[in-house]
């Protein structure tokens, strides 16, 4: 108990720690491209933390314009139609001087552009003679296969179709995933993809040169804070143009075809093969996120016991206060988990901080609820007789009516512990660890067992979290307040 | 002898009651009235309850009796004074530390071994603990239980036991006054009699102010003193029972003499 509020202040304060701090989004090619950036800064004797998939754009961005991270991986279209779109930006070089504005700056472009593309079988184009998007008009015979979005987008096909005069062309939507297997198997010509797609390198597919430059250019660069250190910068300005769409789709592939860790894609982009060994084995990854886990959860359930007892206790003496306490913790249960992590970023940044606190917020309710219930379930009869007995009201509270509330009490922090172990999971997207990193990871990556790796620990927790009450109540309550 | 019904009693001046004080503690309600929620549960009530002597509260549910007793131990708002000692009560706490209460089924603490229950009433005003343990050797002698007993919850306990263990609890801080609610009818007519025989020597021998509430006149005529009859919140009669009986006040006293006779 007494290493509890150290635990309470490494947590809070570690995010804050002076070295560079890259962060990526929640998806792989963001989480290679953090990578490359940690090992090349750190080859600069720049120490690097790599905070890996904290959530999507917005997130990213919002943590750097806080300063909860030093800068992160973005694409130049991301930028200009989602992050600054109400700026109406004219092109990729009216994105230095906006970004400038929000202490903000961009490196130089790392050589690939990750848009929409429209992709075929290598062997398919070669025969036709098509390596270009105007080389289309000549085959309207062939077969295309969109994914909905980009057939509904109205910048998608539609645009597609006036640009390049391909009007007239039959179009079958398909799902995104099916497609790659489609094509594969001949069923159709023509896909939408991403340029970089791991599938692209799978499948052996070309992307059709947009020669009329109709896609806008989604080139990836990082953003960085204006006063990230000259050093820092300067390696990762070193980077540029030294990733084309070919490495990264063959990057993505490692990755995502052939399972291997996004630390391994970068050695392997940097040119050093090795260094595999000191991953850490499953072991050990399981047992830090085990220690990230109970952290996140004992601090929430730490704080919340503190707050939620007293509120309890006011809520059993004061009856209109009462019915508003609960009122109030009973709404804070109904805001939608996701929604809260996302509204307290702004507030404590990104990492264990706004986890405990999102945590501690849902801890409230059971607590409070279940100590108001065990104080108002004493019988009077007994509170008289500890009053004729002249107890003060404090000793009251302490020697009799804590007590006979304590398995009602105990119960509401079971429930508790029980719910966070559970929403804790959800940290990982804000970049707390824990075990929802690995089923973070896994789902992007289609991965089952990764995806185990994280919800079994976490199942397994919840369980010995029962059995530790269990143990509590047996401990803690009276012989005289147990059921038979 | 005396006849009463409300209000129409002379009271002693107050200068005069420091005489009574070396012979026990007199208790004097005037015009003591409790509502609960604006509806007046008792009262206003006057009345002298005599020093060492057992007053027995009676009447129908929802006379007010309990009501009265708690009053008496400052477990309810009222208006009007109260007079403890000659000195009108103003310090509750100072007061409880010579009062013991005991409720049906001994309103023990069910979290508390029977001996922490005991301990309690001295750990309240805190007494050292020698002290306490001293008081709990004379106590169980004089309730008649052991160690093994006292060692025990109030759930493994029988109802006299527990009945037993809440009079050594009112009884820890020798207070001068002790209040009593009902404190035998939940037990069995065997155990119920072997306790009132009990309560009734130990009364006689220690000398205080008892006052006691029950609904049964059977177990007032047992403990015999003076009889506070109530209904819908007043005080209809106060006597010796026998004289209750012989005069009764009006047709209700009548009335409720004759059920508890016919049953």
């Amino acid at each position: 108990m007494r290493a509890l509020p150290v635990l309470l202040a490494a947590l809070l304060f570690a995010p804050q720690a002076r070295a560079e701090t890259v962060g990526s989004k929640a998806f792989t090619e963001s989480v290679i491209l953090g990578e490359i950036a940690k090992d090349t800064l750190e080859k600069a004797g720049v120490p690097t933390t790599h905070r890996r998939e904290l959530g999507g754009s917005r997130i990213l961005f919002d943590a750097v314009k806080a300063r909860r991270i030093d800068f992160y991986p973005e694409y130049t279209g991301t930028l200009r139609f989602e992050l600054l779109a109400a700026q109406h930006l004219a092109n990729d070089a009216a994105l230095g001087p906006a970004l400038a504005a929000q202490g903000l700056a961009l490196t130089r472009p790392l050589g690939f552009s990750d848009s929409y593309g429209i992709a075929m079988r290598a062997d398919k184009a070669k025969a036709l003679g098509i390596a270009k998007l105007s080389d289309l008009a000549q085959h309207r015979d062939l077969r295309f296969g969109f994914s909905n979005e980009f057939v509904d987008r109205k910048d998608g096909w539609p645009a597609l179709v006036a640009a390049y005069g391909l009007g007239g062309v039959r179009v079958q939507g398909i799902n995104h995933d099916l497609a790659y297997r489609a094509l594969n198997a001949g069923q159709i010509d023509l896909t939408d993809a991403y340029t970089t797609d791991a599938e692209i390198a799978a499948y052996n597919l070309v992307v059709l040169t947009d020669d009329a430059k109709f896609f806008p250019p989604y080139d990836a660069v990082f953003v960085i804070r204006s006063d990230l250190s000259p050093k820092a910068r300067a390696a990762l300005d070193s980077l540029a143009g030294t990733i084309d769409e070919a490495k990264m789709r063959a990057l993505n592939r490692m990755v995502r075809m052939d399972k291997q860790t996004e630390t391994a894609a970068a050695r392997a982009a940097l040119g050093g093969g090795a260094g595999i060994d000191n991953e850490p084995t499953r072991f050990e990854r399981i047992a830090q996120r085990t220690i990230e886990h109970l952290a996140l959860v004992a601090a929430a359930l730490a704080l919340a016991l503190l707050a939620a007892l007293p509120l309890g206790v006011i809520a059993a003496r004061h009856r209109r206060l009462g019915s508003a306490v609960l009122a109030i913790t009973g709404v804070l249960q109904t805001i939608p988990s996701l929604a809260l992590f996302v509204v307290l970023i702004p507030l404590l940044g990104i990492g264990a901080a706004p986890t405990i606190f999102a945590l501690f917020l849902y801890s409230l309710l059971p607590i409070v609820r279940n100590t108001h219930a065990g104080l108002t379930g004493i019988a009077p009869a007994l509170l008289d007789s500890a009053d004729a007995l002249g107890l003060t009201r404090a000793a009251r509270l302490r020697r009799i009516e804590l007590p006979l509330a304590l398995p009602t009490i105990l119960a509401g922090v079971r429930t508790a512990a029980v719910i966070a172990v559970g929403l804790a999971t959800l940290g990982a997207i804000i970049g707390a660890g824990g075990y929802g990193q690995p089923i973070l990871t896994g789902i992007r990556l289609n991965s089952t067992p990764l995806i185990l790796e994280g919800a079994i620990p976490a199942a397994m927790l919840a369980l010995l979290i029962e059995g530790l009450f269990t143990l509590i109540e047996r401990r803690a309550v009276p012989r005289g307040l147990r059921r038979p | 002898m005396q006849h009463k019904t409300e209000g129409v009693e002379f009271w002693p001046p107050l200068a005069s009651l420091s005489l009574i004080d070396n012979m026990g503690t007199m208790i004097i309600l005037s015009s003591v009235t409790v509502r609960y929620g604006g509806v007046a549960a008792l009262g206003p009530a006057d009345l002298v309850i005599q020093p060492r002597q057992t007053t027995l509260l009676i009447g129908p549910s929802g006379s007010g009796k309990s009501t009265l007793l708690r009053t008496l131990a400052g477990l309810t708002d009222y208006t009007g004074t109260l007079t403890v000692d000659g000195e009108v009560v103003t310090d509750w706490r100072a007061l409880r530390q010579k009062l013991g209460y005991v409720i049906q089924d001994g309103g023990l603490f069910p979290h508390l071994t029977a001996r922490a229950n005991v301990a309690l009433a001295g750990e309240a005003f805190g007494w050292p603990r020698e002290k306490i343990e001293t008081r709990i050797g004379e106590m169980a002698e004089l309730v008649g239980l052991d160690m093994v007993q006292l060692a025990r919850f109030p759930a493994e306990l029988s109802g006299g036991q527990r009945q037993r263990v809440g009079v050594m609890r009112a009884l820890l801080r020798d207070p001068q006054i002790l209040l009593f609610d009902e404190p035998l009818s939940a037990l069995d007519p065997v155990t119920r009699l072997r306790l009132a025989g009990e309560l009734r020597d130990l009364f006689a021998r220690l000398g205080k102010t008892v006052v006691m509430v029950t609904h049964s006149l059977r177990e007032a005529m047992f403990f015999g003193g003076c009889v506070v009859l109530l209904r819908d919140g007043r005080i209809v009669q106060h006597g010796e029972l026998a004289d209750l009986i012989a005069h009764p006040a009006d047709q209700f006293v009548t009335d409720f003499i004759a059920a508890e006779e016919a049953l």
